[in-house]
């Protein structure tokens, strides 16, 4: 049917009722139907579901864009703070350790000055015991001595039958103790 | 087979009335597919918003194929339109076919050659008219002579020739379809049993002719922005 309009057309083409014998055969006003038809179409395709539905693929493409970037950059943030907070942690553990190490040489060094002030201690106080027992016999002599001043004059007294004035022989007897003292 | 075509004259130009009305019938329901699909549409797709992607994507894909995006992304809308439509079009004429005073009313759109022609010569006219709008008169010009000069006269010819086989074909699948389900149809309306014999065949037919129509669509849309992509690109 088609075929034969084409090859007619071929051999009508110069004949001026053109135009209205190709109506006969061919219905032009289909053709026109048709891409008026489609034309109208693709505009309303266009406007109500290409526009909107290309609008929103191109958000959701923008979107997963940004997510993927905002991954990207927390994971680049989280590999950073890891990495802070590993050094935070080499550097705690190495301070521990010095302060430890510290701690124990504050107290070895303390125990040295602990001992060595009780031992110096200890001889100031020996060297004290000493010179008190020292100063005690000094007083303990004396006071013998003067107890046997006070005695020997007694009994010389007694021996001599008289009063004899203690304040003018005591010399004399001191001397005579001196004397014993350093002879004993 | 034999019907008639109900036709006038108007303003001295003849309308097939089926063929006008089956074709407002298939804008009609491309146009409700594609309105309903991308109503209340969300960033996480759903339901029909899906589909409707689907084919943004599916013909996206068909026009990469072919040529680099950024050319071939002003074709989008009519890939889409041109796949819609045919694919309607196409299976519309499938579930049955009305006539009414022995005229046929109800048939695919796309089993009439002049609509699959006019579609046809369409596409190619537009591929001339991206070809000199993107390319330039010369640029245009000098795609005749390649890849030999003596070659021109087959690439005129090419040019009729495809607009001939891309609407003769989908005019012939379609067409044939048609034929063959009225066949089979009216074996089954003769008598019980051919009613019994007529049931299976019948429903392979159709859908089989479902697929063809997928085809045919996809076919016409894949050759469409084929020749596009020859007549856009520079390095073919």
């Amino acid at each position: 049917m088609f075929l034969d309009t084409f090859v007619l057309l071929a051999a009508d083409a110069a004949d001026p009722g053109f135009l209205a014998s190709l109506n006969d055969r061919l219905n032009l006003g289909d053709i026109i139907v048709t891409l008026s038809f489609f034309t109208i179409l693709m505009l309303l395709l266009k406007k109500f579901a290409w526009g909107p539905l290309m609008g929103i693929m191109d958000q959701r493409a923008e979107l997963i864009a940004n997510e993927i970037e905002s991954a990207e950059k927390s994971r680049a943030e989280s590999q950073q703070i890891l990495e802070e907070q590993r050094n935070l942690l080499n550097e705690a553990r190495n301070n521990a350790q010095a302060i430890v190490e510290n701690a124990r040489k504050q107290g070895e060094a303390q125990r040295g000055e602990i001992i060595t002030a009780a031992r110096s201690e200890v001889g100031r106080m020996k060297e004290e015991a000493t010179l008190e027992i020292a100063s005690e016999k000094d007083k303990a002599v004396a006071a013998v001595r003067e107890e046997f001043v006070s005695l020997s004059i007694l009994a010389a007294s007694k021996v001599l039958g008289k009063e004899i004035s203690e304040e003018d022989n005591r010399a004399l007897i001191e001397e005579t103790i001196e004397k014993a003292g350093e002879g004993r | 087979m034999n019907h008639e075509n109900p036709t006038v004259e108007w303003l001295g130009l003849t309308f097939n009335l089926s063929n006008v009305l089956m074709l407002f019938i298939t804008c009609l329901v491309v146009f409700l597919i594609a309105f309903v699909s991308t109503r209340r549409m969300q960033l996480k797709p759903t339901g029909m918003q899906n589909f409707m992607e689907w084919i943004m994507d599916f013909v996206k894909g068909i026009i990469k194929n072919n040529m680099d995006w950024k050319t071939g992304g002003r074709f989008h809308v009519l890939g889409i339109t041109l796949l819609m439509f045919v694919f309607v079009a196409n299976v519309l004429g499938l579930p049955f076919a009305i006539t009414w005073d022995h005229k046929l009313w109800w048939k695919s759109p796309t089993a009439d050659p002049t609509i699959t022609l006019t579609l046809a010569a369409m596409v190619v006219i537009l591929t001339h008219y991206y070809g000199i709008k993107l390319l330039g008169l010369k640029e245009y010009g000098s795609g005749y002579l390649k890849p030999m000069p003596f070659l021109f006269p087959l690439k005129i010819i090419e040019e009729f020739a495809n607009t001939l086989t891309l609407g003769l074909r989908l005019y012939g699948n379609i067409y044939a379809g048609e034929v063959l389900i009225g066949l089979i149809a009216s074996l089954g309306a003769g008598s019980i049993f051919g009613f019994a014999g007529a049931l299976v065949p019948a429903l392979a037919w159709q859908g089989f002719s479902l697929f063809i129509g997928a085809i045919q669509a996809f076919i016409f849309v894949m050759l469409s922005m084929v020749y596009m992509a020859h007549k856009v690109n520079t390095d073919h």
